[in-house]
């Protein structure tokens, strides 16, 4: 299922999960806050959430700023 | 002076500095914690940016937790409305777990001043939602009223255009609004020399919020002592009480007249 992810198509395998996802980018699950469809997943609910094909997946870290 | 008792409050948080630190345009990560470091800040923004594995350097996380005693304050950097603004702040919650956050929304980037409008709706929602609110802002003591109503626990008022290192451009609006706040006065942006920041706090403001004037800085990490050194001289005055101004001059010596024939 295609998956955008940060504004890029990703593949992904049908019934991967949130966790999954960020195991995949390489992505440390506890430094990253996450969007599915412009809603917060919260880090508990990230293992049990399913993805969906045309799901639009946010991953944001903190950087530099003012 | 006892710095206890004259602590920052901001909600329930209390800080000993009065300084506050941004870690945007800094060359590299390790000038940037040396320099929050020198600087004794213990309130540091940070803004939110896409994942991307192949920048490691730009995750903050690691590097800032090297650091006791610092409490991070997210920005909404990026947005352009209320809405944008209101979720940017709730995943900066989700991830840094403080409950500051810094509302800025700036729609133009050819001046990046404060949307007053837009920011006052995202204070008004963000302050009920438990967060505490510092509103990035205009120099304009009406809004300050206002936002201070809707719960915010600051306001930070600009002295100049964010980067731009004109100083206090504000500074008569500034002390109309150091008169009729009741909540922290904090000048947010547009400072250049360490003089402004012990000016700023001279006439009253609670604290400075510096970024570029450090981190742009020949030597940011002496810059940034520098900063720390003119904000407790700052305050110091402000709390000694500065004399009077006269339109006339006023003998500091005897005028008595054993010179006269």
């Amino acid at each position: 299922m295609q998956l955008l992810v940060n504004g890029k198509t990703l593949e992904r395998p049908e019934g991967d999960t949130l966790a999954g996802l960020l195991v995949a980018l390489g992505a440390d699950a506890g430094r990253v806050a996450v969007l599915v469809n412009d809603e917060v997943v919260p880090q508990a609910r990230r293992a049990a959430a399913a993805l969906h094909a045309g799901d639009r997946v946010e991953v944001l870290t903190f950087a530099g700023g003012g | 002076m006892d710095m206890k008792s004259d602590a920052l409050q901001l909600g329930t948080y209390t800080f000993a500095s009065r300084l506050l630190l941004g870690t945007g345009k800094f060359s590299d990560t390790e000038t940037m914690v040396q320099a929050i470091a020198a600087s004794g800040a213990q309130l540091v923004t940070v803004a939110l940016r896409r994942f991307n594995r192949e920048r490691p350097s730009d995750d903050l996380f690691g590097p800032l937790s090297r650091l006791p005693g610092v409490t991070l304050m997210p920005n909404t950097s990026g947005a352009r409305d209320a809405n944008e603004a209101v979720r940017a702040a709730r995943l900066a919650r989700e991830l840094s777990g403080s409950p500051f956050i810094k509302v800025e929304i700036h729609p133009n980037p050819q001046h990046l001043l404060p949307d007053a409008v837009e920011t006052l709706a995202a204070a008004k929602i963000l302050a009920a939602e438990g967060f505490l609110v510092m509103p990035y802002i205009p120099a304009d003591p009406v809004l300050a009223k206002r936002l201070e109503d809707v719960g915010c626990v600051s306001v930070m008022p600009l002295g100049a255009p964010i980067g731009s290192g004109q100083g206090l451009d504000t500074a008569a609006m500034l002390r109309l609004i150091v008169a009729h706040s009741r909540v922290p006065v904090i000048v947010d942006a547009g400072l250049r020399a360490p003089s402004e920041a012990a000016a700023a706090l001279e006439m009253g403001c609670a604290a400075v919020l510096v970024n570029s004037a450090i981190a742009a800085a020949d030597q940011p990490v002496a810059m940034a002592a520098a900063f720390a050194q003119a904000v407790q001289a700052g305050r110091a005055a402000y709390r000694a009480g500065l004399m009077p101004r006269r339109a006339a001059a006023s003998a500091t010596s005897p005028l008595t007249e054993f010179l006269s024939p």
